[in-house]
């Protein structure tokens, strides 16, 4: 398996951990952070696939003003989730 | 509950495993898509047509830049749409949030703020500008310029924020835009083109008609930058004050 | 067990961004119909669609090729491109040629990439305005857990059937307070807009005290409830018949 290939299955495998973990954390707070963290793992994923503008984007916008977006409307409601 | 939304979950997953099996190998230059006639006319002619060396700023603001234009549109119009949900909303009165706290703004934070937002936004200008010859364009400064004004209301308060860029100069700049997008397309018209059709452009810009079509394309991505930096920041600022637009994270 | 043409091989080795995909996918469908908390279905949504995202970009992949920006030599306006012996033939004027196939299967695809761009940014805007709704019905129901949110409709629902719908009076007072009046429901029609679609005057009442607002009892008593409009009335009731019927689809379900 060359580099390339296992740096890909690295963040593939990550991504999933990450995004399980971003629907089973109670706390709304830190779960709109790990997903911030599922977003730049999948801009790294993009970028190291040749999409550099996708991730560039992602990186911006998915990890950047989504969770600001998202840590924003969570201060206005409440933190706690029931699952 | 949970138990019978697996049912089309699995479903669902079924059909696509069941589909992901037949896909090419990942990585192979053969894949369908990769062969298709479109895509390789974009990656064989954007330099002749264009001359502009970044393929996706290419295909994104000319060879599909009706599509742009109505994202653009769509990203306006959901700003629009938070500011009126959410307008005249919000508790009356000084009704504390759940983690709410009175603080001064922080000494580190507003002077580092201070130093980096000047930064941010020279980035911003340079990632919109070379858009055509390095990752980047309108979308992408825009949202980075829409960061540093969203920096500043966090550091401070969303009211300081908002005398820089309030509210109502974000949907006149959005507008604009819009404006400049669909200008620079009816211009063309104009000249005798078709609608967006940046080449005819020639005749009032002193350059050769690629040349024509890589100057507009950055007009274009200026565009699209006013457009969703506006809204990027009307984005936040009516969500973290559920509309009041004062007081703020 | 992974040789050669077995599904675990096809799928784990050769495959293995399209069988994230689908997980990732899955993960995203699941919490969008199985979480009762409503910023958790939107996480959901949001991972749904860059599991999709994550399949374009995986269609664009050329094996041993490069990003879509030309390189040097192949750039339009690079230094290295006049050096090419295609320039001499058009003298001091260079003039950029179109890539043979050899040096376009050097790139990766960009036409999924572009399609992509714009659907992360057009994500993000539409992002927002579902969590600004979240935020609306939160502030007209005091939750955003959907079984909790669906109880309280169903008691104001109850409470609703039980009740006689109140005759509205013509309003004897003042034109300065029934100025003060229009002001305060005119601020307050869009706060409302939620609970009063789908209860009638009384019933107004019954959700305002559902949802956990504080200062409830001093706005009761100027309440815009007592003013009487007609044409708010009509559509009030129209939205009343349809939600309950979408609300007795909803309780079948669960």
């Amino acid at each position: 398996m060359m580099g390339q290939e296992l740096f890909n299955t690295f963040i593939l495998i990550l991504l999933v951990v990450a995004a399980l973990s971003a629907l089973r954390i109670r706390d709304l707070l830190s779960s709109a952070v790990v997903f911030g963290v599922y977003s730049f793992l999948m801009c790294l994923l993009w970028a190291e696939m040749g999409a550099v503008d996708v991730a560039f984007t992602e990186a911006t916008v998915g990890a950047g003003v989504s969770t600001v977006v998202f840590v924003a409307t969570i201060f206005n409601l409440k933190r706690k989730s029931s699952d | 509950m949970k138990l019978i939304s697996m049912i089309p979950v699995a479903a669902v997953g079924g059909l696509l495993l069941f589909a992901a099996k037949d896909f090419p190998e990942w990585g192979a230059v053969d894949s369908p898509a990769s062969q298709s006639p479109v895509s390789s006319h974009f990656i064989s002619h954007t330099g002749v047509d264009t001359e502009v060396p970044n393929m996706v700023t290419a295909v994104l603001a000319d060879y599909r830049g009706f599509d742009t234009m109505f994202e653009t549109v769509v990203v306006f119009i959901a700003g629009v749409a938070v500011l009126a949900i959410l307008r005249g909303s919000g508790r009356r009165g000084s009704q504390k949030r759940e983690f709410e706290v009175d603080a001064e703004p922080d000494l580190i934070v507003t002077n580092t703020v201070r130093l980096i937002v000047p930064v941010i936004q020279i980035f911003a200008f340079y990632v919109l500008a070379h858009g055509h010859v390095s990752p980047g364009g309108g979308f992408q400064g825009g949202v980075a310029m829409g960061a540093s004004f969203i920096l500043v209301a966090l550091a401070w308060d969303l009211e300081v924020a908002l005398e820089r860029f309030s509210i109502s100069r974000c949907m006149v700049v959005a507008s604009l835009g819009i404006v400049i997008y669909g200008g620079i397309g009816f211009l063309s018209m104009i000249l005798g083109g078709e609608f967006l059709d940046y080449a005819e452009l020639e005749k009032v810009l002193p350059v050769s008609r690629e040349m024509a079509r890589y100057h507009a394309m950055l007009g274009v991505e200026i565009g699209v930058g006013f457009t969703v930096s506006a809204i990027m920041f009307a984005l936040y600022a009516n969500l973290s004050s559920e509309g009041r637009l004062k007081g703020g994270l | 067990m992974i040789e050669d043409g077995s599904i675990l091989n096809e799928l784990l080795i050769k495959r293995l961004n399209y069988l994230i995909y689908v997980v990732l996918l899955l993960i995203g469908l699941h919490a969008m119909i199985a979480k009762r908390n409503l910023i958790k279905k939107l996480i959901g949504m949001a991972i749904f669609q860059t599991a999709i995202i994550l399949f374009y970009v995986s269609i664009a992949v050329k094996e041993e090729a490069t990003v879509p920006i030309y390189k040097a030599e192949h750039d339009p306006h690079g230094e290295h491109a006049k050096t090419k012996e295609t320039a001499a033939d058009y003298g001091d004027k260079y003039q950029p040629v179109a890539l043979s196939d050899e040096e376009v299967r050097g790139y990766a695809n960009p036409l999924p990439h572009v399609l992509m761009l714009t659907a992360i940014v057009v994500g993000v805007a539409t992002l927002g305005l579902a969590l600004a709704l979240c935020q609306r019905i939160f502030q007209g129901y005091g939750t955003i857990e959907e079984d909790e949110l669906l109880t309280k409709l169903e008691r104001a629902d109850a409470r609703a059937s039980l009740s006689p719908v109140r005759k509205t009076s013509p309003e004897k007072s003042s034109p300065e307070e029934k100025k003060r009046v229009r002001k305060l429901s005119k601020s307050k029609e869009l706060a409302k807009e939620a609970p009063r679609t789908r209860s009638q005057s009384v019933k107004r009442k019954t959700s305002r005290q559902s949802g956990n607002r504080k200062n409830e009892s001093k706005e009761i008593g100027n309440s815009p409830a007592s003013k009487p409009d007609k044409t708010r009335k009509k559509i009030v009731s129209k939205s009343t018949q349809t939600g309950k019927k979408d609300r007795g689809g909803e309780r079948k379900e669960t």
